[in-house]
């Protein structure tokens, strides 16, 4: 196995265990969507559009009581180092759903009774934790669109590689490692709303692992409250970019 | 959405119901909060597959079947056999259930299933290679799902764990003219132990174990933890648009280590049960 964890402490990307790559998140970058974002987290690079509430088609999906929401995460062919072909894999539909149902806990659809809302996931380079990155720019972008929400959801992986409990799993550690636990979490509110685990932790692990991706996804989250603020608040009278 | 039918006021109503029963400890079919439905498992049904299972979880009916086939193996893991797990909700199941191409439920069931498998080494594939880079075996392994009764995660992967202890599997070897032969000796499969997955449902702020489709029905949020032989979690996953606190996924982890060495030990009397006769 390939040394991921130098002598120093250090990781194959220069950071130390618990450190987060840099994260950067735009808000309204598609001008036809209702609500849409861009997140880079390290290398990965994700555009998020929302469309709706809408008119349910196929019809027979909608509800008479809320909206419905349905999400599409989708990995471009050129997003990883072997081409992915196009259509939907067995992972990226697994995905789309766990994404749905991180997501679904915070958005009041009761407000919106029989519509639909579309969240549309594009991974334009995918370089581990691309489901969390894609819950993070997802919510922002389903904030810009302004539908009602409970709370915010920010998501973040932790995990372990060489014996070490570690934050925010890049590619190569998410593949050579041994554990990666994507989380994410309504801040405000302290409820989880996506917990996978793919791989072997001890239950100490299990807690420093769990705790450390919650501290991390109450960082993400001020990140996107600053994006949120900086579209509505901050650059307003320069008008649109 | 598929396989259980939702009406939205008869589901308010159970709810209440339900969440009322769960706060006084007590469920419709008797049980206790942390007790599963009888296990029952029959191995070797199908003579046909290199092992195979039926498992019962109270009404729920599942039957596993391993194929062991030569293959080659992935560009990045040249040195490992090749696990592909695979299940079918069939339309006998449910009558909310219909025939086509998994849908997202079967496959996140199936992904998650082998998870389990695959993240606490149950199998060792390093031993599955005869060629490497060229030629590895195979292991499939199809659920299908007869009859639905809630808990289809520890159902399935009860019967996937029980299928591939009772497999056998002939000897290849490669012979001097790097021919890949088949010898008579019949062998089991390389396994270390025996990953046991737990599935809780939340309802209301009750964790219960082992949810019946009914329950499965009103329930907030539905989490599954897999325990190896050591106590280690090695795989995990919460469904349904509800939440957990960090409490609860405290709990349920315990909860599944707790669980995972009584059901473990179900299991093995189960397996060894037919293996006698």
């Amino acid at each position: 196995m390939k040394e991921l964890i130098n002598e120093k402490g250090l990781r194959i990307d220069g950071r130390k265990v618990d450190e987060l790559r840099p994260l950067r998140i735009e808000v309204g970058v598609l001008k036809n969507a209702d609500g849409s974002s861009y997140i880079e987290m390290g290398k990965n690079k994700i555009v998020v559009a929302v469309y709706g509430p809408k008119e349910v088609h196929p019809k027979h999906q909608a509800l008479p009581d809320r909206s419905i929401l349905r999400c599409r995460y989708h990995m471009a062919p050129f997003s990883v180092d072997v081409r992915k072909p196009p259509q939907p894999s067995r992972r990226e539909i697994e995905i789309s759903k766990v994404i749905r149902e991180a997501l679904e806990p915070a958005l009041i659809l009761e407000e919106y009774p029989r519509t639909a809302i579309d969240v549309y996931l594009e991974v334009l380079q995918a370089d581990g934790g691309s489901r969390c990155a894609g819950i993070t720019a997802s919510a922002v972008a389903l904030a810009d669109a302004g539908i009602s929400m409970r709370d915010m959801v920010a998501a973040c992986a932790a995990g372990k590689v060489s014996g070490q409990v570690v934050l925010d799993l890049n590619d190569v550690e998410d593949k050579e490692g041994e554990a990666d636990m994507p989380l994410a979490i309504m801040p405000n509110l302290n409820q989880v709303t996506l917990l996978q685990l793919d791989g072997k932790l001890t239950s100490e692990e299990f807690e420093r692992a769990f705790e450390m991706a919650v501290k991390a996804c109450r960082v993400i989250y001020e990140a996107q409250r600053k994006a949120l603020i900086d579209k509505y608040f901050g650059k307003a009278e320069v008008g649109e970019e | 959405m598929s396989a259980v039918k939702k009406s939205i006021v008869v589901e308010q109503l159970r709810k209440t119901q339900m969440i009322e029963l769960l706060s006084k400890e007590k469920r419709l079919d008797n049980r206790g909060l942390m007790d599963f439905r009888p296990i029952t498992i029959e191995t070797g049904i199908i003579e046909k597959a290199n092992g195979s299972a039926r498992v019962q979880v109270g009404n729920t009916q599942v039957i596993a079947g391993v194929k062991i086939e030569l293959g080659e193996p992935f560009p990045d893991t040249p040195d490992k056999g090749l696990l592909v797990v695979n299940t079918e909700v069939l339309p006998l199941a449910s009558a909310y259930a219909e025939p086509g191409p998994p849908d997202e439920d079967a496959i996140e069931l199936a992904r998650v299933v082998d998870r389990g498998v695959r993240e606490s080494y149950m199998i060792d594939l390093s031993k599955l290679v005869l060629i490497p880079g060229r030629k590895v075996c195979v292991v499939f392994i199809d659920v299908n799902v007869l009859n639905i009764d809630g808990n289809l995660f520890d159902a399935s992967s009860y019967a996937t764990i029980a299928s591939i202890i009772t497999s056998k599997m002939p000897k290849f070897y490669v012979d001097e003219n790097g021919q890949i032969r088949q010898s008579e000796e019949i062998t089991p499969l390389p396994i270390n132990g025996i990953p046991i997955s737990i599935t809780m449902a939340r309802i209301g702020e009750t964790l219960i174990v082992d949810p019946t489709s009914e329950e499965e029905a009103v329930m907030d949020a539905r989490v599954t933890f897999v325990v190896d032989e050591d106590g280690n979690l090695c795989a995990g996953q919460k469904g349904q648009p509800g939440t957990l606190s960090f409490d609860q996924v405290k709990l349920a982890t315990e909860i599944a280590r707790t669980k995972a060495k009584e059901i473990r030990e179900i299991i093995k009397k189960e397996v060894m049960k037919n293996a006698k006769g």
